[in-house]
């Protein structure tokens, strides 16, 4: 155990250590201090307010204010986009603008807006309003005039019998040219014009036709322009109609009606002059109005763009602002209300940052008195932190989103960088495909800075990809070494789509090869269509994952010894580690793996594991692959027998031990340590008792004990499935190029060829690119998680979240 | 197939359930209840409810709150759920839905007529109407002047029109006839509903059944309460009294008699699920009956979500959130009126 003392410390497998901190802050310099705390992003504060609710707390009102003003600055988003502006920010004149300055400007420039705008509303009200009188005097009065016109004729499209509706038509134009001399006083046949939605104007129909039981006349024409609809800002389709009908009580009717379906009424003179002259007054006041409508536009544009040069930067401040009031809110005011107290975590290499930092808050704020910054104990277990950069970043995920590492515990992800495309790999190995997937990897990078590059230009908004490609983009790194360890393992296995290539020199078995030398990297390619390829293939690929498989296993094990050497548990390396690395049947079974190509014997290892068990003391025969194997195998049987009940019982019982030795001749001193405990305040720094069950502990052993017993035939079944995919793959890109490709070939069609060719190329995509990969990535996702983090990870943590304010910001923009 | 629900409800109705089961766990808790109801102004409320799905609905209002704006918005998250689940549904949850809505096109109905009958503008009505019971030809409703009118202008068109053919009298409207053309058709509704719910069959039909027995029995209550002392005979108040519930047949015989508030409690304490609620109002309180009612139903609302494969939910759901946006409506109300000794009265927690 020495050697292992002597080793350097392992930093990268370790999470950051962190330290529990306490900052008093004089209220004058606490605002200030977050800020720089925010720019810094190292510290993660504690809420102390929890049993607060929101409104309850300290800067509650800020808070308020803050929303208020995203609010505002939301409906100037909206609105510069509605007017179709392209906000285009200007270097600021002013670097710093007041929280206090910016919402009085806020509201001077919103209550603008919202004037501006019910001006423009009116103007354009009034607009829609001379528009479609316009169109109503253009159709109606057509339809008028056309039925004058027709009395002319009437007599003969009488006989000819024509629609009813014209009929109609006729009949009330008559009737309305003998009422012409008198005016509508009496009750006769009138009519009302107006313009209606085209979608309405149907059951507008029907509804007058059953209001007035049919006593009345409608018709219409749709408008050739279409109408603005002054509340969407959408064009509308309208409809002009005219109704006649007889009767004081039914132009009650159809006033209402008119009223509910939102039809606009507008009086047409019956006179043709008279009409004439109402036309040119309206298209006066129409174009006049355009101007004004124009005008008004321009300097609500120009408004708009004057607002939307500072958007991006006041929408930064506000965010910002509301975070540090956010956090600010999750501190305590101290018993004078002079300083505000926050706990929170941090790491110790932050330490001399933060300092200065505060210390730059005291000095910038002319604080009287310094930030107090000091170190505490804490009950609970600190957050994770590890740095991550954006390679390891990805794999970081991958682990994470098994379990977020305890606190110091060894982290998986820094083998993981490896082990994970290399897996993968296996899986996948051909290097046709992996030259897709490296090709798509820059492909993605490519795009990605194509985006950056259109961001530093415009500097808009910051861009967005699609959820799918922000997730591709963000394992870019993953997808880089899954292709290139893939290219290598497609190498080995001397597949391209399902081809096989002479690279690396000429084959060992090629006829009239005077001496032979084997292939010089990877399968010979002689073995490609060979009667014994599937079944060389299948044992060379079975037994590389057994490799592994102990491989990574018992780097897991040996992992899990670290840790309980770091934590100082020495119970658990000896009763736990000790017997899981010694009983190792499967080690035995990679070592003869091992010891047979080496040597190039012909022993059956199914053979020796099996009679290892059912006849130990048999002699091997032409089985035997070394000297004293017999003798180790039996020495391996008796050490694997052993380590069971070594495993199961020994650690319950010593724990047990411990916990009455902890509490004797003290039964009472439980009681009285526990009225404490509720009387105390929760954030006391007192350690807890936990209570001893020791038939708790002793299932939970025996499940362990079981589990990794289980688990080691188990586990390493689990593992040929990377020869079982890798398998299935090459199969596949077999069937796909022999079957459709060749197949296709074979005619002497350009037709055919090229669809087989496109056939070809689409399932190569999708079946072999799309669904294998993700295929494979799950299943050395599940290798990882469960082989190999089983063995030693507890991942029970939490992270560490710190209070920044590119974090802060990152959150909006996600929703 | 009434237990066979399972092999073939998901089908068509699995997304839907999932996504009013997802609904259901959104509404407010009792913790948020106690939270709301410390605020000190509606900026406070706001500022909760911006922190449960409302958020969105809320976030962008200018500040000087209204409790109507409040209830507005809260109404409109509803509609526009309802509106998703009807666009995703398939028959026959379709219909079940539309169901739903036609005590509000009732309400509705009723709300413009009476408003006409008092002259009011038809568009200032069209805004407190339910937005749920809306349908194209509302606002035509003003131009009628009687019951006969009424059908043959504007509700031929609608679902309610058949509920209409027991209500149809020349007469001219006033209060009294409004309020009895209410009832009449609520009763046929219900009726109407229930029928429907029997024809689906399994648990919808048994829950369902519960249900609308209860809001029958209630509006049965009601009615009788309602119109004591007023010129309904009693021939015509057993007349608005839904034919089925619980009540149905003896409970309407004797609530048709009653002739004060204690002669229904005596009725009603025969039947034992209504006793508690009669027990739990003191003698003299019927204002507090219609809280109990509510208290009651939502007890029996939430009861309908422990089974699966069944529409009722649906129901249940739209119901819980209505009786929610009365909670906040309340809640609202106290706290811009200064009435915080209050706010606990009306509210009916669901959680």
């Amino acid at each position: 155990m020495r050697i292992f003392d002597k080793l350097p410390p392992m930093d990268h497998l370790r999470s950051e250590k962190m330290i529990f901190v306490q900052l008093i802050m004089p209220v004058e310099s606490a605002h200030r201090a977050i800020t720089y705390l925010g720019d810094l992003g190292l510290l993660q504060f504690k809420d102390l307010n929890k049993d607060k609710s929101p409104f309850q707390r300290t800067f509650a009102n800020q808070v308020k204010r803050c929303g208020e003003m995203s609010r505002k600055l939301n409906f100037f988003k909206d609105q510069i986009s509605k007017a179709g502006l392209l906000s285009t920010p200007r270097p600021a004149l002013r670097s710093d603008v007041d929280l206090e300055e910016l919402e009085v400007q806020l509201a001077d420039h919103e209550s603008e807006l919202l004037e501006m705008n019910a001006n423009s509303e009116k103007l354009r009200q009034s607009y829609n309003e001379l528009f479609e009188f316009k169109l109503v005097l253009l159709k109606a009065g057509g339809f008028l005039v056309s039925a004058q016109n027709q009395t002319s004729t009437h007599e003969r499209e009488m006989e000819e019998n024509l629609y009813t509706a014209e009929d109609y038509g006729d009949r009330a134009s008559l009737l309305e040219q003998e009422m012409q001399p008198e005016p509508s006083s009496k009750a006769g046949l009138r009519f009302i014009s107006g313009i209606i939605c085209k979608s309405k104007s149907l059951k507008f129909e029907r509804m007058l036709f059953r209001a007035t039981r049919g006593n009345m006349f409608f018709h219409q024409a749709p408008a050739e322009e279409h109408v603005m609809d002054p509340v969407t800002g959408e064009m509308v389709e309208k409809t002009v109609f005219v109704v006649y009908f007889s009767g004081e009580q039914a132009k009650s009717k159809i006033v209402k009606i008119c009223a509910a379906f939102g039809a606009n009424c507008y009086p047409v003179p019956e006179d043709i002059s008279k009409q004439r002259q109402m036309t040119s007054e309206v298209l006066t006041r129409l174009s006049e109005l355009e101007a004004t409508l124009d005008a008004g536009i321009r300097h609500r544009n120009k408004g708009l763009s004057s607002i939307g040069s500072h958007l991006s930067k006041w929408t930064l401040l506000v965010r910002k602002e509301k975070a540090v009031y956010d956090t600010l809110n999750m501190l305590n005011f101290d018993v004078t209300k002079k300083c505000l107290v926050g706990e929170g975590w941090c790491p110790i290499f932050a330490k001399p940052q933060i300092q200065e930092a505060l210390q730059h808050a005291t000095i910038d704020s002319n604080s009287q008195v310094g930030i107090i910054f000091h170190v505490m104990n804490a009950v609970e277990s600190p957050p994770t932190y590890f740095k991550t950069n954006r390679f390891t970043h990805a794999f970081q995920e991958i682990v994470d989103a098994y379990g977020v590492a305890r606190y110091q515990e060894a982290n998986p992800g820094v083998y993981t960088v490896i082990t994970f495309p290399f897996l993968f790999a296996v899986m996948f190995g051909d290097w046709a495909t992996a030259f897709a997937c490296y090709w798509d990897h820059w492909c993605l990078y490519c795009e990605r800075i194509d985006l950056d590059l259109r961001y530093i230009s415009s500097a808009l908004t910051l861009p967005r990809l699609g959820s799918f490609m922000e997730m591709a983009f963000g394992g870019r790194y993953v997808l880089l070494l899954m292709s290139l360890f893939s290219i290598y393992c497609g190498l080995i296995y001397n597949e391209f789509f399902s081809r096989s290539f002479q690279i690396f020199g000429s084959s060992a078995y090629k006829c009239r090869e005077p001496n032979l030398r084997p292939y010089r990297f990877g399968v010979d390619p002689r073995w490609r269509g060979s009667r014994t390829e599937l079944p060389f293939l299948n044992s060379l690929k079975m037994k590389m994952s057994i490799l592994f498989g102990v491989t990574q296993m018992n780097l897991g094990i040996i992992l899990s010894f670290f840790n309980a050497k770091f934590f100082g548990t020495s119970l658990d390396i000896w009763y736990q580690f000790t017997p899981q690395i010694i009983n190792s049947l499967f080690g035995y079974l990679a070592l003869l793996i091992v010891v047979k190509w080496c040597s190039g014997s012909q022993a059956d290892l199914y053979h020796v594991m099996i009679y290892m068990f059912l006849s130990p003391t048999d002699d091997l025969k032409e089985n035997q692959l070394f000297w004293g194997q017999r003798t180790l195998q039996i020495l391996l049987l008796l050490v694997a027998i052993i380590a069971i009940p070594w495993m199961l019982f020994p650690k319950p019982f010593i724990l047990r031990k411990l916990n009455t030795e902890r509490f004797q001749g003290r039964t009472y001193g439980i009681l009285v340590t526990s009225e404490i405990d509720l009387d105390s305040e929760p954030d006391s720094a007192r350690p807890h008792v936990e209570d001893f069950n020791f038939s708790e502990v002793f299932v939970h052993q025996m499940i362990h004990s079981i589990e990794f017993i289980l688990g080691a035939v188990s586990n390493t079944a689990s593992y040929l499935r990377l020869w079982a995919l890798s398998l299935a793959h090459s199969e596949l890109s077999t069937v796909f190029f022999e079957k459709v490709l060749l197949l296709a070939w074979g005619y002497d069609n350009a037709i055919i060829r090229l669809l087989g060719l496109a056939v070809f190329a689409f399932a190569t995509t999708f079946v072999l690119l799309m669904m294998e990969t993700l295929s494979a990535l799950l299943h050395s996702l599940r290798l990882h998680w469960v082989e190999f983090q089983g063995k030693f990870y507890y991942g029970d943590g939490y992270k560490f979240r710190p209070f920044s304010f590119a974090a802060a910001l990152a959150d909006v923009d996600d929703d | 197939m009434y237990g066979f629900e399972a092999m073939t409800f998901n089908i068509h109705g699995g997304y839907l359930e999932a996504i009013v089961r997802g609904h259901r766990s959104s509404l407010l808790t009792a913790a948020d209840y106690n939270n709301l109801c410390q605020c000190e102004s509606l900026d406070d409320i706001k500022m909760h409810l911006s922190a449960t799905e409302y958020g969105p609905y809320l976030q962008n209002e200018p500040s000087p709150l209204h409790t109507t704006t409040i209830v507005e918005k809260c109404t409109l998250k509803l509609v526009d759920e309802y509106k998703h689940m009807l666009c995703q549904a398939t028959e026959p949850l379709s219909t079940f839905l539309e169901y739903i809505t036609y005590g509000h096109m009732i309400d509705n109905v009723v709300l413009i007529v009476t408003g006409t009958l008092h002259e009011r503008d038809v568009h200032e009505l069209l805004d407190k109407c339910h937005p749920l019971g809306m349908f194209d030809s509302i606002a035509t409703l003003a131009v009628a002047t009687n019951m006969r009118e009424l059908y043959r202008l504007v509700l031929v068109d609608t679902p309610l029109a058949p509920y209409f053919s027991e209500c149809i009298t020349s007469e001219d409207l006033d209060d009294m006839n409004i309020e009895i053309m209410r009832n009449t058709l609520y009763k046929a509704y219900l009726e109407d509903f229930n029928r429907f719910c029997q024809t689906l069959g399994g648990a919808t039909a048994e829950i369902m059944s519960d249900l609308l027995a209860f809001e029958a029995d209630r509006r049965a209550v009601n009615i009788t309460i309602n119109s004591i002392g007023t010129e309904l005979t009693r021939d015509d108040r057993r007349k608005l009294y839904s034919n089925f519930g619980l009540l149905y047949p003896y409970g309407h015989e004797e609530l048709a008699i009653c002739e004060d508030i204690e002669q229904v409690r005596g009725v009603m304490e025969k039947y034992p699920p209504y006793q508690s609620i009669f027990a739990k109002v003191s003698y003299g309180e019927s204002q507090l009956l219609d809280n109990a009612f509510y208290v009651e139903e939502v007890k029996r609302l939430c009861l309908a979500f422990e089974q699966q494969f069944h529409y009722a939910v649906f129901f249940a759901y739209i119901r819980l959130r209505e009786q929610e946006i009365r909670n906040l409506m309340w809640i609202s109300e106290c706290v811009a009126q200064n009435q915080k000794s209050r706010v606990h009265d009306s509210v009916v927690f669901i959680f």
